[in-house]
């Protein structure tokens, strides 16, 4: 997923940047200047170019395109067309699985952290669990879907076994893997991992002066995660919990896989638009579809850049 | 430098403190003997500093007092109870460290009120006696800042007043200032002295600075490999270590290669009377401070020729290196008005003080 | 304080609670690892059955390297070829174009790399699944100029992985004294080509190759802009091949899989070996 590295990327942003080397600060010496002139300045043009072509004008192409139709006219039918009951409930079907599913992946997440705490940070333990969760959050699509039909689809192991000696048949009432309810549950297998990535450097800021400080001070084991811990690491607790929801709101190629009827969360909505099955018989819904995603990860990351600043500037 | 006249300070109670003793304490880690077998009685009130180089068990100590580390075998006894099965919660104790031990997402006033906040103590009286510890440390404005908008040693004193606010019996210091500019800490070890004298409580401070050590306690434990090599008062360890590894460690010294014959050290020509234990005679370093040699001219008895090597102000006096004809470089601390040129030759004369020596390899 | 780890040292932690005892510790882990080891050992199980008849066998691994295998699966063997193509470009360009433009603003631009930075992370922002509905009409230009061949994908490619290949590299640039390395090169006599081959480059091999795999792992797994853009890929040529032959799709997707974790296991090892190297 391509959440996965935004944690270190957004803390790195909000903490102080290394000091300036002397002499790499701009001078004041117009000499200076005119010597890191063009010849330098156009050592960034390959890089310019290349976001431009394919970064900035496909960003601006997606989210502008809603605006007009097909002949090139404004108009703002499309994005009307957001306001449709349908779009309004695919858009909450995605608000709710990715809800749901950064809660479950915040709380396991952080019980595993907890659970690393204390464990040698080059050790043996330590490094599987790294290496097993960066893969894991990169886990998704279509080699995830296979997974859990595999896992617990409706030929799989499990739904077989509970059938069979217990007589349970967890599809009774449909297949609720093939469907957002499903949803909660694949993508929950990447979430964890990925919370564990995040959180981690949280949960070993925590320095050991605070806990010996709490037991001088008289105070218990319950006082220091009441009063010390919990509330330290409450933004970035949030933080990451922020970046599990863009993270699942943002996903697109598990459900693809998965979801085989219909298009109930905006991703699959931006394909069906894509592929030109009627979307509510207007023609750039994909564009509008796409400004809401735009919208809303926005202010999520957004949220998640502040929860983050805070978190530095306690853990220095 | 300027002297801060001291703030208003809290309610002076001596003999408040507590005795503390440590009987025998071994403690050892993953093969390592960290402590063997330490033995230290403290009167109520006193102020003793632990000090060593690193290693030497001087925190481990401490945090064996503190309960944040059980012992092996040996007793604690605070006002004579044994405490050595006592969580740390319970043992009455305040404690400062040497960085980052406030809590990030308290104000200075909230970190200030925890300890009286995990007494149960009411709010009304919790407010002010926290404003009083404040006060006590000077910061009595800074109550609504928070930890990381304060300088290092303003941090320090926070940590003071938090660990002093519950009138604990027993004060411990783990290398409180080692963290902060040179400035601020002289600043700060003064206050501290200060403070805990008026409160009399017993406190026990870590360092590896000696200079420090020797400034602030009333009595200085020298620790190495797990063990206290003396204990005494910074008076009595400077003029009277017991060992060569005590009068090395604690004030300078020059290891200048002589001899013991007949109980005494003869150093160049010159006979020194030896400090501590009867030696058997043979090869030695005498230990010599740089105040017990000084700069004479040629004509004087028992003047040795010397060049000079280097040469710094410090200020009230001079120090300056010479070398020997043999090869040794010694010290030498004199009025700053003599001003020696590198490479110059000069005289010096050896005070007949005694000097501590430590054997040699031939 | 000695930064030795040992048992009293833990203990004493427990004791305050900075960290949760041996019996939690391992409650946690142990009921959390089987939950998320279960699917891929279904996975695996799953290769080895015998259709529905509930027995088991290895023909469908062994049927990969039959006579016929090459002919039935070839669509699935050009949409690995094109993957990995497709890795090789993406990585090429974050060595051509990211690399030397993040080294140049290290060195000559510093308050630009506030500004690179944030580039880096617009990908996360704006996802695949939308930035591919502003895709189209760039490729669309794109196959007019250059052709409709597999390889132009990567540049789609590239800006996806722009926030894993950025922190990879910057982590090693922040880590080592790139601006004094290089001042020490110039001041002995070497131009910048020099310098930048000889001093910074061999300094920079571990941020690089982290780089590298990363994009290879990343690129390995990108199904949404292929499938929206009418490519073939892995990701795509697996779901399709999963509809007529699910066991070689499930075969595929492991194998994938497990060279993604070996990957991603040697960046966490080049990470590692650096620091106890530089602790000496």
């Amino acid at each position: 997923m391509t959440v996965a590295n935004a944690p270190v990327l957004v803390a790195g942003a909000a903490e102080t940047t290394s000091p300036q080397h002397p002499l790499t600060e701009p001078a004041s010496s117009p000499r200076r200047r005119a010597s890191r002139g063009l010849v330098t300045y156009l050592g960034l043009t390959p890089f310019a170019l290349y976001v431009l072509v394919f970064l900035f004008i496909p960003t601006i192409l997606a989210v502008t395109t809603g605006f007009f139709t097909e002949d090139g006219a404004f108009t703002l039918t499309n994005i009307a067309g957001l306001l449709d009951p349908l779009v309004l409930n695919t858009f909450a079907a995605s608000f709710w699985v990715s809800a749901v599913t950064a809660v479950v992946g915040a709380v396991v997440g952080a019980l595993v952290c907890y659970a690393l705490l204390g464990t040698r940070a080059d050790g043996a333990l330590r490094s599987v669990i790294d290496s097993v969760a960066s893969v894991l959050a990169q886990f998704g699509g279509v080699m995830l879907a296979f997974a859990f039909i595999a896992a617990i689809g409706l030929q799989s192991l499990l739904t077989l076994w509970l059938k069979n000696t217990v007589g349970f048949d967890i599809y009774a009432n449909g297949t609720w893997l093939y469907q957002p309810a499903g949803l909660l549950v694949v993508y929950t297998y990447f979430q964890v991992p990925l919370m564990v990535i995040t959180f981690l450097p949280a949960l070993e800021g925590l320095k050991r002066q605070w806990a010996e400080a709490n037991a001088t001070l008289g105070g218990t084991r319950l006082t220091y995660w009441t009063r010390i811990a919990f509330p330290v690491l409450a933004p970035s607790f949030f933080g990451s919990l922020l970046l599990l929801f863009a993270n699942a709101f943002s996903s697109y190629a598990t459900a693809a896989a998965l979801v085989s009827q219909g298009s109930p969360i905006v991703p699959l909505q931006i394909r069906a638009a894509l592929v030109s099955e009627t979307v509510l018989g207007r023609e750039n819904m994909a564009g509008a579809l796409a400004l809401g995603m735009v919208v809303v990860m926005v202010v999520v990351m957004w949220g998640y850049s502040v929860l983050q600043s805070r978190t530095s500037r306690w853990q220095r | 430098m300027t002297l801060t006249a001291p703030t208003r300070t809290m309610a002076a109670e001596p003999g408040s403190g507590a005795t503390v003793e440590l009987r025998d304490v071994v403690k050892s880690y993953g093969g390592v003997q960290a402590l063997s077998g330490i033995d230290l009685v403290m009167q109520p009130g006193e102020f003793v500093a632990l000090l060593g180089p690193s290693g030497c068990g001087k925190t481990t100590a401490l945090r064996a007092l503190s309960g944040l580390e059980t012992i092996d075998s040996g007793s604690i006894l605070i006002d004579g109870v044994d405490v050595a099965s006592t969580p740390t919660n319970k043992r009455d104790i305040g404690m400062v460290f040497q960085s980052y031990s406030l809590f990030p997402h308290m104000t200075v006033m909230e970190n200030v009120e925890f300890g009286l906040r995990m007494r149960r103590v009411a709010k009304a009286e919790r407010a002010t006696r926290a404003a009083e510890a404040l006060e006590m440390v000077g910061l009595g404005s800074h109550g609504a800042r928070f930890a990381h908008q304060l300088s290092g040693g303003q941090q320090q004193r926070v940590a003071l007043a938090r660990a002093l606010v519950t009138r604990p019996r027993v004060l411990l210091l783990d290398e409180p200032l080692s963290a902060l500019d040179a400035k601020v800490r002289v600043q700060l070890r003064e206050e501290i002295r200060r403070i805990t004298r008026d409160l009399g409580i017993t406190t026990v401070f870590v360092t590896h600075d000696q200079e420090e050590a020797l400034a602030v306690a009333d009595r200085v434990a020298v620790m190495r490999a797990g063990r206290i090599e003396q204990i005494g008062t910074p008076r009595e360890l400077y003029a009277t270590p017991a060992n060569p590894f005590v009068a090395d460690f604690v004030g300078l010294t020059s290891r200048v290669p002589g001899e013991v014959v007949g109980g005494e050290v003869v150093v160049h020509g010159i006979h020194l009377p030896l400090l501590g234990e009867p030696q058997p005679d043979g090869p030695v370093f005498a230990l010599i401070r740089p105040e017990d040699v000084a700069l004479a001219t040629a004509d004087r008895a028992g003047a040795i020729g010397a060049t000079v090597v280097s040469s710094s102000f410090l200020g009230s006096l001079r120090r300056t290196d010479f070398l020997l004809p043999d090869g040794t470089l010694i010290a030498v601390q004199h009025d700053v008005n003599d001003q020696p040129e590198v490479g110059e030759t000069a005289h010096l004369l050896l005070r007949m003080a005694p000097v501590a020596a430590s054997t040699r390899e031939q | 304080m000695t930064a030795v780890k040992n048992d009293s040292g833990r203990l004493a932690a427990v004791r305050i609670g900075a960290e949760p005892n041996h019996v939690v510790r391992w409650i946690i882990l142990g009921v959390v690892g089987l939950v998320f080891a279960f699917p891929i050992f279904a996975m695996v199980e799953f290769t080895f059955r015998d259709g529905l008849s509930g027995g088991h066998t290895l023909d469908h691994w062994t049927g990969l390297f039959d006579e016929d295998a090459a002919r039935t699966y070839r669509n699935l063997f050009t949409a690995i070829g094109n993957s990995l193509l497709l890795a090789v470009v993406t990585v090429g360009i974050v060595l051509v174009v990211l690399l030397p433009t993040m080294i140049l603003v290290h060195l000559q631009f510093p308050r630009l790399r506030r500004v690179l930075e944030f580039i880096c992370i617009i990908p996360i922002t704006v996802p695949a699944i939308v930035l591919v509905v502003g895709l189209a009409p760039v490729y669309s230009v794109v196959v007019k100029v250059a052709g409709g061949s597999i390889w132009t994908l990567a540049f789609a490619y590239g800006i996806t992985v722009l926030p894993y290949a950025y922190r990879a590299i910057q982590s090693n640039l922040d880590a080592v004294d790139v601006v004094t390395l290089s001042e020490a090169g110039r001041t002995l006599s070497a131009g910048w080509g020099r310098v930048l081959w000889f001093v910074l480059l061999p300094n920079l091999k571990r941020g690089v190759l982290a780089a590298s795999f990363i994009s290879v792992a990343v690129v390995l797994g990108e199904f949404t802009i292929a499938s929206l853009l009418n490519r073939v890929n892995l990701q795509t040529a697996l779901l399709q091949v999963s509809q007529s032959d699910p066991y070689v799709a499930v075969i595929f997707a492991l194998l994938a899989l497990a060279l993604a974790f070996v990957l991603l296991l040697s960046i966490g090892r080049l990470g590692r070996t650096r620091r106890t190297g530089s602790e000496s």
